[in-house]
């Protein structure tokens, strides 16, 4: 189909150690075709733009280009208390607004020492794989749209997000701006009927990824499109930091929720799906086999769910003041390592406040993934990385 | 994991005169850091990349904070020889007395970096570089050729902070545009004065248009100071 796709002979990694893009020649002495992609490309999720270099198809350079939504976050944050920045996090990857909560509560409770009931942890885990679950079905549909198959399999994605938008509505009065955690737990209990209607959901859920996979993993096109498409070395994506399902895509054992057992998920048995080539096929069928993952977790935790209070009786949650320190804490987000550095001086609000966006760190490799593709594939690994900009730009 | 007196008992042996420092962290996660000298900061960083022990492959997070410029007041008892006139006698008295003395710490800019281990799963060790001051020595030697997940946060650092990364192969602004002159993310910042634009001002927003105006038909108009400084 193309000669192209099968083409890994350029060696992302060089072995001197230095870890530059390799530069590509061009195949003749004819001129380069510079396009801007974006950032208003339907496919760019949002406005994000790669400068690429053309000769032919074949891509010799790419360079992306970042800010259009940038908003300074982080500098908003310093100039508010603690917990009024809760509500911006839902706005960074809105996609994923529980586990953005989530992240940055548990950053503030390694600030604070803060202790976190245990219906709280269940809850959060509950809520988080749901998001995950909806994150990485769309993802697929995301991916699937740009590789020309307009609509439908987004929609049958969609189908399955919608139920636990709904599940989130109920809890928290929010679809999408969800604004749930609270340092110390979460703002308001599950009820019994919440937790029914969950269970419902988590049962019918498996349901939809078989259709789901049976669509879509066998097609021919797709496996035509995807595999031996941007290969993602191992040893490359650990050194650029790329984390979550890219990072395990390529066969790199690392899932955060193992390795630093936050929340409950010490308390679950679940597997980590890993890949074996790095490329966009692997990267596609990790989504699904992290969903199956997910949705055993989700059995589980609605088994356990514990009773009790959701939130520390000793929280404080306005007006305190953190002892001057520092504390980064990370979360496996569903797009990767989500994390947030606070600094105190002792004051109402952070002195600093960063956060460690998955979203544009898992960017840094788009260039060598992409060099020596077809022009068309590019829109493809891009959409494989599976990133949102409201996280990407702050 | 080793603590991080061992880390830098291990960085010590390794690189001759690394000049690494323990900066505790008082608050309850405990994560403590090592300060490093700039000069010696690459071989440190690959020491810790590529020591089988610590194998801190995965750079986490890269991130500038800014210490600005401190005054600080201290209260310094002096004593004193002060002549006074007792009962028609001029006599020589010691006295004490307090005095408020002001100086300026001078503030720095930072660049901190978490280190995590996918091999051995550990971490995070914390890492952190100082500017001299935040004005014109800002330079900083970068890590990105030893952690390429550096190189857009360096970037970023370097939009929003100022510091300049030696050694960054592609070190341009990342968010902001390549015109933009200021770093937002420092602390004295101050937004661009450019509220003539404003369409429909009101409140705060149209009281900082007419001080516009009025700068403007004053001598200080920023505009007609730009176009003579760019020659347009």
């Amino acid at each position: 189909m193309s000669s192209s796709a099968t083409d890994n002979s350029i060696s992302l990694l060089r072995p001197d150690g230095w870890n530059r893009p390799p530069v590509i020649e061009p195949s003749n002495d004819g001129d380069l075709l510079e396009v801007a992609m974006g950032p208003h490309h339907p496919s760019t999720h949002g406005v994000f733009r790669m400068d690429v270099a053309l000769d032919g198809e074949r891509v010799i350079r790419l360079k992306p280009v970042f800010g259009y939504l940038h908003r300074n976050h982080e500098k908003l944050a310093e100039g508010m208390s603690y917990l009024s920045s809760m509500p911006f996090t839902d706005r960074l990857d809105y996609i994923c607004p529980m586990t953005n909560n989530w992240a940055y509560a548990l950053a503030v409770e390694k600030l604070t020492g803060q202790e976190v009931p245990e219906r709280a942890q269940y809850l959060r885990v509950i809520v988080g794989e749901l998001t995950r679950v909806q994150n990485h079905a769309s993802a697929i549909g995301f991916l699937i749209q740009e590789m020309g198959a307009s609509g439908t399999p987004l929609m049958y994605a969609f189908k399955a997000r919608e139920k636990i938008l709904d599940l989130f509505e109920e809890l928290t009065g929010a679809r999408m701006m969800v604004n749930y955690m609270r340092f110390g737990g979460c703002r308001v209990d599950a009820t019994p009927a919440w937790l029914t209607a969950t269970r419902k959901v988590v049962d019918e859920l498996p349901q939809f990824v078989d259709e789901f996979e049976n669509l879509l993993t066998g097609n021919e096109i797709l496996m035509a499109r995807t595999q031996g498409i941007g290969i993602l070395p191992a040893e490359l994506a650990v050194n650029a930091g790329v984390t979550g399902p890219m990072l395990r895509a390529s066969g790199v054992n690392y899932d955060i929720r193992k390795v630093d057992k936050y929340g409950a998920y010490d308390r679950f048995k679940f597997r980590v799906p890993l890949g074996d080539h790095g490329d966009v096929y692997d990267r596609f069928m990790i989504r699904f086999l992290e969903i199956r993952e997910s949705l055993a977790i989700l059995d589980q935790a609605l088994k356990q769910i514990p009773g009790g209070p959701v939130m520390d009786s000793k929280a404080k949650l306005r007006g305190f003041r953190p002892k001057p320190g520092e504390a980064y804490g990370r979360i496996e987000a569903p797009k990767g390592e989500l994390g947030f550095y606070l600094i105190s001086d002792g004051g109402p609000n952070p002195y600093r406040y960063r956060i460690r966006p998955p979203s544009l760190i898992n960017l840094t490799i788009l260039e060598d993934m992409c060099l020596g593709q077809n022009v068309a594939d590019v829109v493809l690994i891009f959409g494989s990385v599976d990133i949102v900009l409201g996280e990407v730009d702050r | 994991m080793k603590s991080v007196e061992e880390i830098k008992a291990a960085i010590e042996a390794a690189v001759p005169g690394a000049g690494v420092e323990i900066q505790t962290n008082p608050s309850v996660s405990a994560q403590h850091s090592l300060r490093l000298a700039p000069s010696h900061a690459i071989e440190v960083a690959t020491f810790l990349r590529d020591d089988p022990e610590m194998a801190l492959d995965f750079l986490s997070n890269a991130t500038g904070v800014d210490w600005p410029d401190k005054e600080i007041s201290e209260k310094v008892k002096v004593t004193r020889t002060v002549t006074k006139t007792v009962d028609g006698v001029e006599q020589h008295l010691e006295e004490t007395v307090e005095e408020t003395t002001r100086r300026i710490a001078p503030g720095c800019l930072e660049a901190v970096y978490h280190l995590y281990s996918v091999a051995k799963g550990h971490g995070p060790v914390v890492i952190r570089m100082k500017t001299v001051n935040r004005a014109d020595q800002v330079e900083l030697p970068s890590l990105t050729p030893v952690w390429r997940s550096a190189e857009f946060q360096e970037r970023e650092i370097f939009d929003l902070f100022g510091i300049v990364f030696k050694g960054h192969p592609d070190l341009r602004r990342l968010l902001m545009w390549d015109e933009f002159k200021d770093h937002p993310m420092r602390r004295d910042y101050v937004d661009p004065d450019d509220f003539e634009y404003e369409p429909t001002a009101h409140d705060e927003v149209l009281k900082r248009a007419q001080e516009h105006k009025s700068r403007e038909q004053g001598t200080g108009n920023r505009d007609q100071k730009d176009q003579a400084a760019t020659g347009l």
